[in-house]
């Protein structure tokens, strides 16, 4: 239920579809965090199938998409179902990929950039702080700037690339979204998410549904929390 | 082929006739000793295997357990280390793939992995550095791509494996009790074969691994494809859930022929097949490779034709190949068939069950030439030799090794790997906790109680996070089974952990033997490897670092055991005096009491005491809690006039280390005074050093950043850097 801008009660039924190709692995971890923890009604979407027009923000989550086979995202980024999350970021519906999710991002072309083999050569999975650098975001509007988000990280090839041109209009368009705190992976300038211009794009290597739940966190699980409250915030649903 | 003598005179013997080359072929790969279990089946059967929570059922390749509310969790323990000592990372992955297909027959999503991996002296042996980091390339490749978290498991250096590599993987399955595949079958359903095509890779792979590692035979090896294992996952899971799959079963070593005789066998039922139907990888296969190649990612399933066409729909969904092999006949008969031509006609039990041999055993010679005592130089620095021994490869971080593994993934990691036991949760609201343990060094020196305290110190992790041990599975590797003193050793292993399974009333829910684990220098050392499951209810226990005056307590006896301890192999480079022995009521008494602590939220953490000693457990609880101590080790419950040097590196069983709050330190005392269990607190945590005190002297004393250092940076350093 919700309060429209007039008064009237109405019902949205808001929809958050969480893209499954094959090799995604982490689908039904984000699956459970949308619906279970953040109460959002949530649908799978297989990536042969299209995505509705009256979606309202949808998820592709981590794995390995046709097995990293070529490089990370390449051919997922040719599944047909990209074309409808095309159509949707031009209308500027909130899209965050995580891990796997943000490389197939970038191999469309929706996100600037590439994902280069982290500078240790292996798969990396540990937990790490994130500093948030952009919180104008539909992903992060609920967090403050500069503001600490312990999660973990697990991929092989994370290590976030521009040249120098790109990145100056990385900063000019506020499109860093977070960077590690440490020394991680050699991404350049220690980025760990980015969005498009328009900000409704988000893609990040750290994996916020590991994160976001107290029993699985270690650490602290209301930043990462906040992620997927910003997301509620935005579609303006109240619980 | 590998048939013997006397296995060629008794197919002559029952069939009567001359058998066609695909039968010989069939039957050799079956009756190889990976697949026929021929030289233990007799004695496995002294396992206890039944329990409370035991679910078994016909045909099930991993064990099921229930654990309330509608759930079960499967489990499954393989190893692959031929392949893997010739190419360790195709080798390890496949392991990965193997196990995971065992418990994914039974209708179960794997959720979890763990491995054992053992490599000779990666210090001064660069080859068995090349092994070791391929392997873990390998089950890191595999296990990522496939969304499995690696949970934990062991690494464990030792000469006795040069040359040659131990890739053990344990995997956990987890699932509705009402969605269990319950194999049956009946006339005229269909055989169907789903995955990965079928190629000339794994040609006799299980006859490879059933003999001693000699030459480098490359086709017997298999290669491995996640990304074809994920897509069989998720497409068994959606078949499952249509109620597509009779019954099922996955190909692993001895490839269509062992699947088909062994569900043949065991559903009484006969089956006939085209290999023309089998979807290949290259044209030209003949027959008998059909038959026997190992290739990777099929599963067989047997489903009836009403249900083919949802079965072929959920196949194409996910793009995996699915080809109609043959039908299920009454007969009971394996008939193998090209086109019209009959290349097999066999009876399915007559394959499946090779005729069993009852091996040779004599006590081992050199344990009689074993030296009973080290003479040590009395004065050593017990400082640098603790130091030494935590950055030494057996007992140093594995955060290189896990830190490859995805272990997150799944959500489930609530204890992550790098302490004791890992915990996961279940969807049911409990949580369950799983360990694999194996000790070479003190299994040699005598397998039976060096196998009891494998599966003591499984139990020990498990309990460590509150759980209570509901099922094991073990994994006895040994030499070659001719040998009458490696057959010795491996009863003895069996005897013993069949007593303490007894004991402690812990069903043996699956298992693997892998014998002819031979390096070019001689037969492995005895290594059995135990899993240890575990569930605790409601709440997870989860170890909060000790603060300034918390306190130190040890439960149970120090003993007069060096031998085998890191202290005698690493820093004496001794082999020999008395391995640890477990004594089975001060254990019983141990874990009960250290669960009741638990249980009433009287500890902080609890932490096993095993390789190194005491003094490398404390060290670790500090090295992790960032916090000093300060303890006396006079008071510890031991025999009279034990040295110094044995209570701290004696890795004698049944130890715990607690960390107390001061408030609760009174109870703690009462509780186990009362319940009469062996226990001293030892001392108290504060600043920035370890301090060892021995009438009161300092006996050792070193900083815990020195100690940090030399624990996380000891592994790291030598696998970065070479």
């Amino acid at each position: 239920m919700c309060i429209n801008f007039i008064g009237e009660i109405i019902n949205i039924i808001v929809k958050v579809g969480v893209i499954v190709f094959p090799g995604s692995n982490c689908d039904r971890d984000m699956f459970h965090v949308l619906s279970d923890v953040f109460d959002l009604n949530t649908q799978y979407y297989w990536h042969e199938k299209g995505l509705p027009n009256n979606i309202d923000a949808v998820v592709l989550p981590g794995g390995f998409s046709y097995g990293d086979r070529l490089r990370a995202g390449v051919i997922a980024a040719h599944s047909p179902v990209i074309n409808d999350v095309k159509k949707l970021a031009n209308k500027g519906i909130p899209i965050l990929g995580v891990c796997n999710g943000f490389q197939i991002l970038v191999e469309s072309n929706l996100l600037p950039g590439v994902l280069l083999k982290n500078e240790s050569l292996n798969f990396m999975c540990q937990w790490t702080n994130l500093i948030v650098k952009n919180n104008k975001t539909p992903f992060t509007n609920k967090l403050q700037l500069n503001q600490k988000i312990p999660i973990p990280i697990a991929n092989g090839e994370g290590r976030y690339y521009v040249d120098s041109q790109l990145m100056h209009d990385l900063k000019k368009h506020n499109q860093i979204v977070f960077a590690y705190e440490d020394y991680v992976n050699g991404s350049v300038e220690q980025i760990a998410g980015i969005c498009n211009e328009d900000g409704n794009v988000v893609g990040m290597m750290p994996h916020p549904e590991r994160a976001a739940e107290k029993l699985i966190n270690p650490l602290d699980n209301k930043p990462s929390s906040l992620i997927f409250e910003s997301l509620i915030h935005t579609l303006g649903v109240k619980n | 082929m590998s048939l013997q003598k006397h296995e060629t005179k008794h197919i002559q013997d029952v069939l009567k006739r001359k058998l066609t080359k695909t039968e010989l072929q069939i039957i050799a790969a079956e009756w190889s000793e990976h697949c026929s279990y021929k030289s233990s089946k007799k004695h496995l059967k002294m396992l206890p295997t039944t329990g409370l929570n035991v679910i078994s059922e016909k045909g099930y390749d991993s064990g099921v357990l229930d654990v309330g509310g509608g759930y079960v969790v499967t489990v499954h323990i393989e190893s692959h280390n031929h392949p893997s000592a010739v190419e360790p990372f195709g080798g390890a992955a496949t392991g990965v793939g193997g196990v995971i297909r065992d418990i994914l027959s039974t209708g179960t999503r794997p959720i979890a992995i763990l491995d054992g991996l053992r490599f000779g002296d990666i210090e001064n042996d660069t080859h068995a550095r090349w092994l070791f980091k391929n392997a873990v390339s390998g089950i890191a490749d595999y296990g990522n791509c496939l969304g499995i978290p690696t949970i934990g498991g062991e690494v464990e250096f030792d000469d006795s494996y040069k040359g040659y590599a131990l890739v053990d993987v344990a995997a956990i399955g987890f699932g509705k009790k009402n969605r269990l595949i319950k194999n049956h079958a009946c006339k005229g359903d269909l055989v169907v074969l789903i995955g990965g095509s079928t190629g000339r890779d794994g040609i006799g792979g299980s006859q490879f691994a059933s003999d001693s590692l000699e030459g480098e035979d490359r086709s017997a090896i298999q290669i491995p494809d996640p990304f074809i294992e994920k897509l069989i996952i998720e497409t068994i899971l959606e078949a499952r859930n249509e109620n597509c799959i009779n019954a099922m079963k996955d190909l692993g070593g001895g490839g269509l022929s062992c699947a088909v005789s062994e569900i043949a066998e065991s559903l009484g039922i006969g089956i006939e097949l085209d290999v023309n139907n089998v979807h290949t990888r290259e044209s030209g296969l003949l027959p008998d490779e059909i038959m026997i190649s190992e290739s990777q990612e099929r599963m067989l399933i047997i489903t009836s034709k009403q249900k083919l066409p949802k079965l072929r729909q959920i196949c194409n969904k996910f793009r995996v190949t699915c080809s109609t092999i043959g039908h299920v006949k009454n007969d009971k008969m394996m008939h193998v068939k090209k086109a019209k031509k009959t290349l097999a006609l066999l009876p399915a039990e007559f394959v499946a069950r090779a005729p069993l041999l009852d091996r040779k055993k004599t006590k081992p010679k050199y344990l009689l030439q074993i030296k009973k005592e080290n003479k040590v130089k009395k004065t050593l620095d017990y400082s640098k030799i603790i130091l030494k021994l935590l950055s030494s490869p057996n007992i140093a971080s594995k955060h290189w090794v896990f830190q490859q593994y995805d272990h997150e993934v799944g959500i489930r990691t609530v204890v992550k790997p790098g302490f004791d036991a890992s915990v996961l949760r279940l969807d049911n609201g409990k949580f369950l906790s799983a360990k694999i343990d194996g000790n070479p060094k003190h299994c040699y020196l005598d397998p039976r109680q060096g196998a009891i305290g494998c599966f003591e110190e499984a139990c020990r992790n498990v309990i460590c996070t509150g759980a209570n041990p509901i099922g094991m599975v073990d994994h006895l590797q040994f030499g070659n089974p001719e040998d009458p003193e490696i057959f010795w050793t491996f009863m003895e292993s069996l005897e013993g952990l069949t007593e303490y399974a007894k004991f402690l009333r812990i069903p043996c829910v699956g298992g693997k033997v892998s014998f002819y684990n031979e390096t070019p220098s001689g037969p492995i050392k005895p290594t059995p490897l135990i899993g240890v499951l575990g569930i605790k209810d409601k709440t997870p226990f989860l170890s909060v670092s000790p603060n300034n005056d918390d306190y130190l307590v040890v439960i149970g006896d120090t003993k007069d055991e060096l031998g085998g301890s890191e202290y005698f192999e690493y820093i004496h480079r001794f082999i020999g005096g008395v391995c640890p022995r477990v004594n089975f009521t001060d254990s019983k008494i141990n874990m009960l009491a250290v669960l009741s602590l638990i249980k009433n939220k009287l500890v902080k953490s609890v932490h096993d005491c095993s390789k190194g000693g005491l003094s490398i457990a404390l060290s670790e609880l500090s090295i992790f809690g960032n916090i000093g101590c300060t303890i006396d080790i006079e008071k510890i419950p031991c025999e009279e006039n034990l040295s110094s040097e044995k209570i701290l590196f004696s890795e004698s069983h049944s130890r715990y280390l607690l960390v107390i709050n001061k408030k609760n330190i009174e109870k703690v005392n009462h509780i186990l005074s009362k319940k009469k269990i062996a226990f001293a607190v030892l001392g108290k945590y504060s600043g920035d050093q370890i301090i060892i005190k021995h009438k009161s002297k300092n006996l050792v004393k070193f900083r815990i950043d020195l100690a940090q250092k030399r624990y996380f940076n000891g592994l790291e350093d030598l696998l970065k850097h070479g």
